[in-house]
């Protein structure tokens, strides 16, 4: 990744830093919302990777989940609506020193937003997205949402919604550029680590569905994959996750899957129950499009004011005696 | 097209049209009005450009204004296909694209007649018509051909019917696409235009193409030029004062995204929408050889997003733009609005609502500018009026916005979009750039909006700046950026965003009053409507009429002095190109009339009796229509 010039000038001493330093207020998340796990492993992430706070930005839509940056204790942009994504490549664009993390719900990012979504996986930004999957709009207290599996009743489908739920790992699968993709569960946190982490070092848009649960809303709604472990394809890899032992004893379907494979990905992404969890797809030479478009040289004012005199000279009416100087 | 060139030189070619020894007679001209249409993808528009071009290089005051049919390619030899350009020549400056046009080239008869209906043009104008379909070997177009002809002959339209195709066939295989050349030389011998300056012209419009291309485009001009001298018999002479300074010549669009390369900002986040497009496209072929960026995003909402985002980041941002994308942009506006965040939107305004008339002019986004998005969201709104004004104000707003952490919005139009006018070529001044980025340091306990009691004004934390670590948020927040639903943080900072407007307020001067301080009635205007307005006013004041014109480039906040100005004059009128209802239509009275923008603040803020007229024509405003509004007026 190329550097901007300000950041060299920092002070490259070792610290350290405490998960204190990443924390800020306390989350009004219910008790048992998912959000809370995601939220713990970030702050982890942060504190392991030393991420400094002020070069560390938050971006988010509206919903519960979209509340995230205000929990953490570094810069944050809780913004709109379904815009987090544009808000972020904006940052990001503006920015590249700047560490850039995107915080979205099923609602925000594959709904009101989903126009972004698809093109942010096109651009390739190098951020971090969380897709906080509750299958639910749980801010606006109960409407189903694009990933709510058909039947689920909601305020605005009281006998059960008609639709098939769309698939966010298949979508986002399905777009070119798309670089990196993985799924985890919220109540699997060792490995919802290990994912988090993985994201935050791939070069490129990393997606991230957390299958994240929803207790005010849909209380009970992933049980069945919660209390049987065989629901859930673990996927491992030497290039991918690989699990502890007491995690692999209690996860026995598993999968060797490399990442690198998009075939089998996509067959993998496919798959509903067993729920995938793990790096399904990674590609670390999709170009950035920050990388593309930003300019190599320093802006400085001579080379601004160069530039404009030289778009002036163009159009110029010149008097009739410095015409000849210039013709001289 | 053909790149060979071909066949014989052009004085060859018309040597047996020449009648030896006539010197014609060369009538002087203060100004005239040139209008060059053909069907689109015929070159009126590049022989119109060329022409202003060639004109303004020469010392002459010029205006040109784009005649575009709202189709991309219209069918051939249609009424309402007529693509082209209108160039207003004087011997003075010139301010505005003036009333009917004084002569006309046309390609055919049929795009001709579409601006006839237009009432586009004087009556009894002098009109260059091509030949060619007399013979064509199509009845109907014989017909239609002749039908039109006799018809323009017997309003009394002066028509020349001039063998165009004939001609450049003698010389290039494809006559169709070099007929422009050939009628931009015959119009420099008709104005006794320079053809150094033409042939200068040429290779530079066609500097990217290779040079055969320059030379056959040449000898056609060449060519037309000579068909000029040895068969017309008039000619007329604009004389022309070279400026002493440097000028550049320009339109309204590419002044902007100058305007923006001079602001220092480094990233323009947009989507293609007509009559705005054109500035992005010329962002986009130079704002890399500065390291800026142009940002195509996938959809208005996004870009509007994007451009917040990038400007949160510590680099003042602009977004371009024209009506229905501004309705898209309205969240990302109000998000702005609510974290403080300096944000440049740009507007050029077209005929709406809805898609409308794209590429035609209009000035009906003021209100939504001012009052867009939702909730109380103050925003700065200013006009330009001329071109070299657009360029400047979007300096100015880059600075604005970054003041006072608002946003600002620069209302353009169609009219100026398309519109060349030469102005004083900038001189460039370090301050316009944005200084670099703050990382210093926050101070301890300081807060993220530490609003001033006087001003409303706090200084903003950007990312890396250890210290000032907050999270920005759109929901109603306190001084620390923490969300804040109660009722004195929420009015408290409701007060602290309004109170901005006042500050800018306080720095702004008095606008001045053109024409006399006091008198019988005040015109005010705004926006693209500048030149035409102050033209009608000076022309009756020469006739002893007491009108005088205010121009307002500032519409939120309004510049302190207006009410005073106002006071000195008997009536107050605006001008505007948004609708107002019509005093004389049956139902229409004081109760429910709906006045003209512009009319409705004034009347609102200074409780003075502002009447209004308004054209919304898609076109701009005439001077002469102007002048008869003011006499109507000042008859009542
Ligand atoms: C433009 C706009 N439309 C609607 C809303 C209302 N709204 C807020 S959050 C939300 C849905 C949230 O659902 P999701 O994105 O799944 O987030 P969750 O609360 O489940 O985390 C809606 C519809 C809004 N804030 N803005
Ligand atoms: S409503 Fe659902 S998603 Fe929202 S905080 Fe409560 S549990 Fe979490
Ligand atoms: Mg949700």
């Amino acid at each position: 990744m190329n550097m901007a010039a300000h950041e060299c000038l920092l002070q490259l001493h070792d610290e350290h830093f405490k998960l204190e330093d990443y924390q800020s207020g306390v989350p009004r998340w219910c008790t048992g919302c998912g959000d809370s796990a995601i939220l713990a492993a970030v702050q982890r992430l942060c504190r392991d990777e030393g991420l400094r706070p002020e070069k560390t930005v938050f971006v988010s839509g509206i919903g519960c989940s979209s509340r995230f940056p205000h929990y953490m204790k570094t810069y944050g942009f809780h913004g709109i609506h379904g815009r987090a994504l544009p808000i972020a490549e904006g940052v990001k664009m503006a920015r590249p020193d700047l560490h850039v993390f995107v915080n979205t719900g099923d609602g925000d990012c594959c709904s009101i937003g989903a126009a972004h979504w698809i093109h942010a996986i096109r651009y390739n930004m190098n951020i971090t997205m969380f897709l906080h999957d509750n299958q639910i709009y749980g801010l606006t207290k109960k409407q189903a949402s694009p990933t709510s599996p058909r039947g689920t009743k909601s305020n605005t489908t009281p006998r059960g919604s008609y639709l098939e739920a769309l698939n966010p790992l298949t979508v986002t699968l399905g777009v070119q550029n798309v670089s990196f993709v993985a799924q985890a569960a919220d109540w699997i946190p060792e490995t919802l680590f290990d994912i988090v982490k993985a994201a935050y070092h791939h070069k490129g848009l990393s997606f991230v569905r957390i299958i994240q649960r929803c207790p005010e809303w849909l209380p009970d709604a992933f049980d069945p994959w919660m209390h049987d472990p065989k629901r859930v394809l673990m996927l491992t890899h030497e290039n991918g996750i690989k699990l502890s032992s007491g995690l692999a004893g209690v996860y026995t379907n598993q999968e060797q899957h490399d990442p690198s494979n998009m075939n089998r990905a996509r067959e993998i992404a496919s798959c509903i129950d067993p729920i995938p969890v793990g790096i399904l797809y990674r590609n670390e030479e999709v170009p950035r499009y920050e990388d593309l478009r930003r300019s190599k040289t320093l802006r400085t004012t001579e080379y601004i004011r160069a530039g404009l005199e030289s778009e002036f000279d163009k159009v110029t009416v010149w008097p009739e005696e410095s015409q000849e100087q210039q013709a001289a | 097209m053909n790149e060979t060139l071909e066949l014989q030189h052009p004085k060859q070619a018309v040597a047996r049209q020449r009648s030896p020894g006539r010197e014609k007679p060369v009538t002087t001209l203060k100004e005239h009005i040139i209008e060059v249409i053909s069907d689109s993808g015929e070159g009126a528009q590049r022989c119109g450009q060329s022409l202003g071009s060639i004109a303004a290089k020469m010392g002459n005051g010029i205006w040109t204004v784009e005649i575009i049919p709202a189709e991309i390619r219209p069918p051939a030899r249609s009424v309402a296909g007529a693509s082209g350009n209108r160039i207003r020549i004087g011997s003075a400056r010139i301010t505005n694209g003036g009333d009917e046009t004084d002569l006309v080239v046309a390609f055919n008869e049929q795009v001709l007649l579409g601006r006839v209906r237009d009432k586009a043009l004087m009556p009894g104008c002098i009109i260059m018509l091509e030949s060619m379909w007399r013979e064509s070997s199509d009845a109907a177009v014989v017909s239609s051909y002749v039908e039109t002809y006799n018809m323009l002959v017997a309003a009394g339209y002066k028509v020349y019917e001039i063998p165009m195709e004939k001609e450049c066939r003698a010389l290039v295989s494809d006559a169709r696409r070099g007929k422009n050349m050939f009628a931009l030389g015959m119009i420099c011998s008709l104005y006794s235009l320079d053809m150094k300056l033409a042939r200068e012209q040429i290779a530079l419009t066609f500097g990217k193409k290779n040079q055969s291309v320059i030379d056959q485009n040449i000898l056609l001009l060449d060519a037309g030029y000579a068909w000029g001298e040895a068969n017309l018999d008039f000619k007329y002479r604009i004389p022309a004062v070279r400026s002493k300074e440097a000028q550049i010549v320009v339109n309204g669009n590419t002044a902007i995204a100058l305007g923006v390369l001079a602001s220092g900002m480094e990233i323009c986040a947009m989507y293609p929408i007509t009559p705005a497009t054109s500035a992005s496209h010329y962002l986009s072929d130079v704002f890399e050889k500065v390291g800026g960026v142009v940002h195509q995003a996938e959809d208005e909402i996004s870009a509007c997003a994007f451009a917040v985002g990038a400007s949160y980041a510590g680099k003042c941002t602009v977004t371009i733009t024209s009506g229905p994308g501004y309705s898209l942009k309205q969240e990302g506006i109000g998000l702005a609005v609510m974290g403080e965040i300096p944000l440049v939107v740009v507007n050029v305004q077209r005929g709406g609502p809805s898609t409308g008339q794209p590429t035609k002019a209009e000035q009906g986004d003021l209100l939504t500018a001012m009052f867009g998005s939702h909730g109380d969201a103050p925003k700065v709104v200013i006009a330009p009026s001329t071109i070299e004004d657009c360029f400047y104000s979007i300096i100015t707003a880059r600075k604005i916005a970054e003041t006072f952490n608002m946003v600002v919005v620069v209302l353009s139009d169609a009219g100026l979009a398309t519109s060349q006018q030469p102005f004083p070529r900038p001189k460039f001044n370090e301050s316009w750039i944005a200084p670099p980025i703050d990382q210093t340091a926050v101070p301890p306990g300081a807060k993220a909006y530490d609003w001033d009691a006087t001003t409303g004004l706090a200084r903003r934390f950007i990312p890396g700046q250890p210290g000032g670590m907050h999270t920005l948020t759109g929901l109603a927040h306190d001084r620390a950026s923490h969300v804040a639903y109660d009722a004195e943080t929420n009015e408290e900072a409701i007060h602290y965003r309004s109170l901005k407007l006042a500050a800018l307020q306080k720095t702004l001067k008095a606008p001045p009053v053109f024409g006399g301080d006091e008198g019988d009635l005040l015109v005010i205007g705004w926006g693209s409507t500048k030149g035409a307005i102050e033209e009608a006013v000076e022309g009756l004041r020469a006739e002893g009429v007491k009108a005088s014109s205010m121009h307002l480039r500032f519409l939120q906040p309004l510049p302190p002095g207006i009410k005073e100005a106002m006071q000195r004059f008997k009536k107050v009128i605006t001008i505007e190109s948004n609708w107002c209802d019509r005093p004389e239509d049956e139902i229409i009275d004081e109760t429910n009339r709906r006045y003209s923008a512009l009319a409705m603040l004034l009347r609102a803020r200074y409780l003075v009796d502002v009447d209004c007229w308004s054209e919304v024509r898609g076109e701009p405003i005439k001077p002469s229509s102007i002048r008869r509004v003011i006499t109507e007026k000042l008859k009542k």
